[in-house]
């Protein structure tokens, strides 16, 4: 393997370096990014291009932008005009699909293995060479607002989720939805797609990431021939929008007709920013201690013992671009109010504070953290996933390796030193659902209409 | 918080669990002195191995007067056995590093375990597994709690626009057979449900010669052969599972309107498909490709998304299932234009039934479903799916490493006989909830 990689240098000045995992990587000369992994079970690969363009990129008013242009992606180039794409992927025995977050945009295709190359050159065309016409935008924003409300307006805890994220963080970009807001997206132009599609869309601003039967060498020289062609540009400098800190509790009601009440809360949570970092490893480490199996605190004492919750559970990502959260959420079972709900999961929260957690618990974690590890090979989808993400948010794969030892060595009272230092009220955003009458004779009226 | 463009392929996916294989996939099969029948891969790439363990105990097995039952008693495999509280499982499985999982539908129960193959875990959790489903204890205090989340649960799905459709559709669609059972729990029969239910519902159904059991992973022959011996020899002996009736099929179109306020109306419509063993299966599974089985390449996505921006998401799939599943055709839009979506809808089967697809569209669908066919068994756990789904329905051996070559045998006249003689658009089941003007 290292002699092919000092032929690889030579032949093509690749910055090229291999990993235990056999995990390889090289960046092309435009500056685009290539991660491969190899995985010979099944003659199949998984290629996904990330684009590190996201809702955290966009401004107020064109809120959405980033999903529209990920739906406007598919919508043809000269080359490959409109539903050409798709159409040869299918043909190819393929399956394709695209997603939008917070902090990257994403395409993928899993596909039998040798037809690596189509998937390749149909990416790399449409990241220099889409047309996005004023005709197709107009069909397609409706199929955008049509999204919208399938995924929010209709889903009274969807609604919820977005209160909570716009009311925690009022300035931070993470404070508006992916989808975008209604109007924002009933005014969106085919200009403002366009503008995002010239703005962000280059290889220096993408990582291509391949895992299945391939072998890398072959990997880079294709993605050298296809993506090599592709000029660069320069990126716009990406303002920090930092949030200011929070001073104090901040509550808020979303009125939705539904059955149940629902109870969302959490706190600012500190990002992972680099291998120097336990406090992140110890806030994963405490969210299974709360929520890693049935018999974790929150299930064991509020569902199964008080019997105060239908259910009830625990979150925290440590990987983002941007300001994390440590959430917990819950329904409230008959005859218990959201606010006693509420009164008994920070009762939780004050337990881990003052007692801390104990071995038993910490060992358990990591017997599943260490499991997971090993299970997670099972998915080469997954497995590319977790390569794209630290890749796009400013990490490197290699922080892949070291994410199960560090795990081991956090110790309980590290976690009950995160507990203290962050779960802390001044920094608590609470939402609520409050549920109302379903009439149904009363159609829901849409937010104002601009365009439409 | 991720969006994503095409939210139906994991329906489209789930629909067609049913099918493929690799070419030599080395299956072995035996039954076990238990009675039980087994259905294994041996394969040492990952140090892991899977253990699904399934029965005929879905909820076609209920009865109208304890509906119901059958869901519970699955549920409460889990919460309690062999003395071991609810906690306890949990905690013993996570020291373990092990999953516990399960399946639910109208034919099939099932508990699913992953553990590592290290003979620590791996045995400790086999252990578990077959006291789990062999030494159940149904605890009255874990059913009464799991009785008030279900009530919860069906009370807050009464309010959404997608469970209310789903619920109105099994209805119309299967009327008194117990496939309709699946839809018929209400809060009022959960509360009624006992212990004693479970008891009698886990004796009658829970039995040797009705268990299937699919492992895949780092284990011999001889192990495997030891683990079915472990987790069924001491299960029930008892009869088979009740046969079903043949679905009746509609003879007039029913269409129910429900009124919702939600912003987009959701709605179904279908009519009974496939068995599982059936002579139209792939005439039918090849040409529902076309019509809404292929995402953004079928007909139905061109017409009602592509052409016209009236959804984000249309589908069509066949459920095949012991006797006749549901064929079912889904979409969401904005209620203003509930009417031009369904009849562009309706347009677009009743164009595909009455004419069939074009033979282009049939190479494009052979090439996707035969090329893609690698990606259906590449992991573990879609293998461990299809030998559970092989052996219940006592599909051939040979079943995926056939599959290539019957989808390259189906005819565009096939497609057209198949769907002429099968789906009626005329007599259609339609669920409109949301805009019921």
């Amino acid at each position: 393997m290292h002699r092919f990689i000092t032929a690889l240098l030579f032949l093509f000045s690749f910055q090229t370096v291999a990993a235990e995992n056999q995990i390889h990587e090289t960046t092309l000369a435009n500056g685009l990014k290539v991660v491969v992994q190899e995985d010979h079970r099944s003659p199949v690969v998984v290629a996904q291009v990330w684009y590190r363009a996201g809702s955290i990129d966009e401004y107020n008013g064109t809120t959405g932008v980033a999903h529209v242009l990920e739906h406007m992606m598919f919508k043809g180039t000269r080359q490959f005009p409109a539903g050409q794409f798709s159409r040869m992927v299918a043909a190819a025995g393929g399956k394709e699909n695209a997603f939008t977050s917070r902090d990257y945009t994403v395409y993928f295709q899993q596909l039998e293995k040798s037809k690596l190359a189509l998937s390749m050159k149909l990416e790399a065309d449409r990241m220099a060479n889409l047309q996005l016409t004023d005709a197709e935008f107009a069909k397609e924003i409706q199929v955008v607002m049509e999204e919208r409300r399938w995924r929010t307006d209709d889903k009274p805890q969807a609604l919820v989720a977005e209160q909570y994220m716009s009311t925690a963080l009022q300035v931070h970009p993470y404070g508006r939805p992916v989808i975008g807001w209604m109007n924002d997206i009933q005014n969106m132009t085919g200009q403002d797609a366009r503008n995002w599609y010239h703005t962000w869309y280059a290889p220096n601003n993408a990582t291509l990431v391949v895992v299945g039967d391939v072998k890398p060498e072959q990997v880079f020289a294709l993605a050298n021939k296809y993506y090599g062609v592709l000029k660069p540009h320069k990126l716009p400098v990406r303002k920090p929008q930092v949030e200011p800190e929070q001073k104090g509790e901040r509550r808020i009601t979303v009125q939705a007709p539904a059955k149940n009440p629902y109870l969302l809360m959490g706190y600012i949570a500190p990002t992972f920013k680099g291998s120097a970092d336990w406090e992140p490893y110890a806030l994963e480490i405490l969210t299974g201690v709360l929520d890693g199996n049935a018999a974790s605190r929150l299930n064991r004492n509020l569902v199964r013992r008080d019997r105060s919750a239908v259910e009830v559970s625990a979150g925290y990502d440590m990987i983002n671009r941007g300001p994390s959260q440590f959430e917990f959420d819950a329904t409230p079972s008959e005859g218990t109010s959201v606010a006693d709900l509420e009164i008994a999961i920070r009762g939780e929260i004050e337990t881990l504070k003052n007692e801390g957690v104990t071995e038993e618990e910490l060992q358990r974690v990591k017997a599943q953290v260490i499991a997971a590890d090993v299970y997670k090979r099972d998915s080469m989808f997954n497995q590319a996933m977790e390569i794209g993400q630290l890749e796009s948010t400013g990490h490197s794969w290699r922080d892949l390796a070291d994410y199960t030892k560090r795990l081991q060595t956090v110790t309980p009272e590290q976690v009950q030193a995160v507990a203290r230092k962050y779960l802390v009220d001044e920094h608590l955003t609470v939402a609520i659902l409050d549920p109302q009458p379903i009439d149904e004779n009363a159609p829901k009226k849409e937010a104002p209409h601009g365009r439409h | 918080m991720v969006a994503t463009k095409k939210s139906f392929l994991s329906i489209v996916i789930f629909a067609f669990i049913t099918t493929a294989a690799h070419a030599g996939l080395p299956i072995q099969h035996w039954q076990s002195t238990s009675g039980a029948q087994v259905y294994f891969v041996e394969n040492h790439d990952l140090p892991i191995v899977d253990v699904s363990v399934n029965f005929a105990a879905g909820s076609s097995q209920d009865t109208l007067e304890k509906v119901g039952t059958a869901a519970m008693t699955q549920r409460l495999l889990t919460l309690g056995a062999g003395g071991m509280t609810d906690d306890e499982i949990s905690n013993k499985f996570a020291d373990l590093g092990a999953v516990l999982g399960g399946d639910f539908d109208v034919d099939r129960a099932s508990l699913k375990l992953r553990t590592l193959s290290s003979e620590r875990e791996k045995s400790a959790a086999l252990q578990l597994l077959a006291t789990l489903l062999q030494k159940p204890d149904f605890p009255v205090k874990v059913l009464e709690r799991e009785k008030a989340r279900t009530i919860s649960g069906l009370q807050e799905d009464a309010t959404l626009p997608e469970s209310i459709s789903n619920r109105a559709f099994t209805a119309a669609l299967y009327g008194s057979h117990p496939y309709a059972l699946e839809d018929a729990i209400t809060p009022e029969s959960v509360a009624k449900l006992t212990r004693d239910d479970l008891v009698a519902f886990y004796q009658r159904y829970y039995t040797r010669n009705n268990a299937v059991v699919a492992i895949i992973g780092d284990l011999t022959r001889a192990q495997a052969e030891q683990l079915t011996d472990q987790v069924t020899e001491q299960l029930p002996q008892g009869q088979a599972a009740t046969a079903l009736p043949a679905v009746p099929l509609p003879q007039v179109a029913v269409e129910r309107r429900i009124p919702h306020h939600a912003a987009q109306s959701h709605i179904l419509l279908g009519y009974p498909g496939i068995k599982r063993i059936d002579p139209d299966y792939f005439a039918l599974y090849v040409g529902n490709y076309i019509l809404g089985g292929g995402g953004f390449v079928s007909r139905l996505t061109e017409e009602v998304r592509e052409k016209r921006g009236l959804v984000y998401s249309v589908y069509s799939y066949f459920a095949p299932l012991r006797e006749a599943g549901p064929f079912q055709i889904g979409l969401q839009t904005k209620r203003e234009q509930t009417g031009q979506a369904l009849s562009v809808v309706r347009d677009t089967l009743k164009k595909f039934v009455t004419d069939g697809p074009t033979s282009k569209e049939l190479k494009a669908a052979k090439d996707n479903l035969t090329g893609g066919f690698a990606l259906r068994l590449d992991s573990n756990s879609k293998v461990l799916d299809y030998l559970s789904v092989i052996g219940f329905y006592d599909l051939p051996l040979t079943w995926l490493d056939d599959y290539v070559g019957h989808v390259n045998k189906v005819t565009v006249a096939q497609i057209k006989d198949a769907f002429a003689r099968r789906i009626k658009p005329d007599n259609m089941v339609t669920i409109i909830v949301g805009n019921t003007e």
